[in-house]
This record gives structure tokens, sequence and C-alpha cells, in this order.
């Protein structure tokens, strides 16, 4: 069945061969990024007892933390696209699972503390 | 590239009706929040390993002390597979994207080649998952706990499991107190009678990893590694599936009669988002 009032968004996201040379060079900047970020990750990883104190770990997990979310960040906003769409269908992917994320993350942060506590007086 | 999108329209025409408030298509609005739903099914995971590590009053496995082989190698190489395998997956996010971007132009060729790549990336990735598993569930020879309680490593030059004190270069070692899989500082190597005394007198030997117990840590460790990256695989499996599908349509010229590679780009959403959950993975399981 052919429906002629559906309109056909993805014709509007062909680009001509000029602008897919200036779109091709930006994802491979952007690969190189992710590549680099990842090395420091893994280097660090293997390396930072013979590098730092033991007590830098605390610095380094914050560290990998961060470095996560950048690259989480240039993957959605610029391989999956979400950054070219508009505003609203962005805050509707993004804000709800921001929300349930950091209410799960500081549940299990605080539960998980106090499970530890009882574990530890009465085990 | 972004098309309708970056028109700018007032909110009267924008919601007025007749048209998608977000100017994309229903079939990829619906991708997107399918992988917010998958997204939170991961992040469930994820926080529940947290939650089990920060809880333990158990030692916990470090990532770089299990993860430290390469197929045909001996030696130790933290971490250097599990960052070999990240690679793939992101170089294979990379053709995916470039992939998308030829269905932009109507390329035909370059999807087909750009797809293809993908492919053969993700097929890379599940092989190099299943090798990660069978070295995993294998073992690095294994420990075995006295009746005081104490543990020692089991070490022989064939890496044998199955008869360990028979074989040649049988030893023991002693275990670091609250560690798993490292070896306590000093000379602790003992000899090959005093190994066997202990061996014959074990209370219980470990060796490998399955669902009951595993060499390098707590139960719960080689239970959320099966779970989170078999998952995480089984994932993978069913991208490299449904990417195959697609590039046999599009070499059969299905997209470019349609007149538009959308169906590339939707895939191509759920490829990243693979690649997406990796990294967090990565971070979480092996690196932390």
């Amino acid at each position: 069945m052919l429906r002629d009032d559906v309109i056909e968004y993805s014709l509007d996201a062909h680009h001509s061969e000029e602008e897919g040379r200036k779109i091709r060079r930006n994802i491979w900047m952007v690969t190189l990024f992710l590549a680099v970020v990842t090395t420091v990750e893994v280097t660090l990883g293997a390396y930072w007892k013979e590098w730092f104190e033991p007590t830098a770990w605390n610095t380094i997990k914050w560290i990998y933390v961060v470095l996560t979310l950048v690259k989480a960040t240039y993957i959605v906003m610029s391989f999956m696209h979400l950054g070219d769409e508009r505003r609203n269908i962005r805050a509707i992917i993004l804000l709800p699972y921001a929300l349930f994320i950091l209410y799960l993350v500081f549940i299990a942060i605080f539960e998980s503390n106090y499970v530890h506590q009882i574990w530890v007086r009465f085990l | 590239m972004s098309g309708d999108a970056s028109k700018a329209l007032s909110n009267d025409v924008l919601w007025g009706g007749g048209r998608s408030p977000f100017s994309i298509s229903y079939g990829k609005m619906m991708m997107w929040f399918f992988l917010v739903s998958d997204a939170l099914t991961f992040s469930g995971l994820l926080v529940a390993y947290g939650f089990v590590r920060h809880s333990t009053t158990d030692a916990w496995p470090i990532g770089e002390e299990v993860f430290r082989a390469l197929p045909g190698l001996t030696g130790s190489y933290p971490l250097i597979y599990v960052a070999l395998m990240t690679a793939i997956l992101i170089f294979s996010s990379v053709t995916m994207v470039l992939a998308v971007e030829a269905g932009h132009r109507m390329d035909k060729k370059g999807v087909i080649k750009w797809l293809f790549l993908t492919v053969i990336g993700g097929a890379f990735f599940v092989g190099s998952q299943a090798w990660e598993w069978s070295h995993f569930i294998h073992g690095g020879g294994g420990y075995i706990t006295t009746n005081e309680g104490l543990k020692y490593w089991v070490h022989n030059d064939t890496h044998d499991t199955h008869d360990p004190s028979n074989a040649a270069g049988f030893h023991l070692e002693k275990a670091k107190a609250g560690h798993y899989l490292v070896a306590e500082e000093g000379a602790h190597h003992l000899d090959h009678d005093a190994s066997l005394k202990l061996w014959n007198e074990r209370a219980d030997y470990v060796d490998g990893a399955n669902m009951v117990h595993n060499e390098y840590g707590p139960p719960q460790y080689a239970n959320f590694f099966f779970f989170i990256t078999g998952f995480h695989g089984f994932h993978v499996f069913s991208g490299v599936v449904i990417n195959l599908i697609v590039l046999i349509m599009v070499v059969q010229g299905v997209f470019h009669r349609r007149g538009h590679y959308e169906m590339v780009e939707k895939v191509g959403l759920y490829w990243h988002f693979v690649d997406l959950v990796w990294v967090f993975v990565f971070t979480f399981f092996y690196l932390l």
C-alpha cells in the first residue's frame, strides 16, 4: 500500500560529493580521537603501578570514568548522528536515560556501602 | 547530513500536525527507543556488578591481572588483548558510519565496501570473545586450599590441569594473603616433595572458571563476566547477522530502488550502540 501523506525525511539527509568529503574527514578525526583515548586508558591500566604511587588509583579511576563519558559522547553525538537531530528528540532520548541512571547509580552506591558495613559487622 | 532536522521551523508548524515534530522517520525513532531500553538493561547489569563489588568483603580480582594473555604467546601482556578487541569494535563502528555516509550519496559500491568491512570486523570481535571465554574457563593452573585456609598456586611446565601433580615441573607457590592471582613476594616456590605433600593433603582444588567457583576471585566475578560479556557478545552476534542481511539487500539493490539507504542508517544505530556498550564494559569490568 503506497501512502502519499508520509513524509520521507531520510531523503533530506542526502548530500553531495563535496559535503561528503567534509563529513568523512570529520569521521576520521573522531576515530583518531577515540583511538588515542583508548590507548591512554590501556597504558594507564597496565603501567600505573610503575608510574604512580598506589594511592593514585582513586584519581585514575575517576580519569577512567570521565574518559569513558567523553568517548560515549563522541560515539552518540557523531557516529549515531544524535548531534544532528532536532533538540526535542535529543532531549527525549537522553534526559529520561540520564535521570534513571543517576538514580540507579546513587542508590547502588549507598545501598552497597550499607550492605558492606553489615557484612563487616556480622560475618 | 542533518537534512530536515536543521531547518528552522516555528513550533506551530513543527507541532501543528501532518509531520513528525522530530523530523525523523517512524523506524528510526523506534530504533532509538529500543536502544534506550536496551541501554537501561546493560546499565542494570553494570550497576549490579558495581553493587556486588562494592559490598563484598572478599578480595576482588583486578582486570590487568586476570586478562593478560595473548593467543600463541607466553608471558604477561596486561589488557593488550582486550584493547585489541576494543580497537576492532571501534574500527568496525567507523566503517559503519562510512557506509551510512556513502548511503547518503546513493553510492551503492561504497555502501557495499564499508558494510562488508563492518561485518568482517564484527565477526573478528565475536571470534576474539570466544577465545577469551575459552582462556578464562580453562584458567592458568588453578590453586589449592589447605585445611588451615591457606592458598597455593599450582604450577607445572605443561599447564596440565587434569593431573597436575604428575606433570613435569610440578610445584606450588604460596598466594599473597587477601589477593587472588598474586603470589606472595619472596622465594615461596616450594620444592617437589613439599608441594606433593601439600597437594595430597589439600582441602580443595579450584582450576579455571565455572558458575560455581573460579580461580580468579569470588564466584560472582566469573558469573558477572559470563553474563555481561555473554549478553554483549550475543548483541554483537545478532548485529553481525543483521548487518549481513542488510548487506545482501544492498547488493540486490533493494535500497537503491527505494531511493534511500535509511535501513543502513538504522542498523548502523544498533551497531554503534553495541560499540558504545563495549566502551562501558571495557571501563567498568576490565579497567576499574
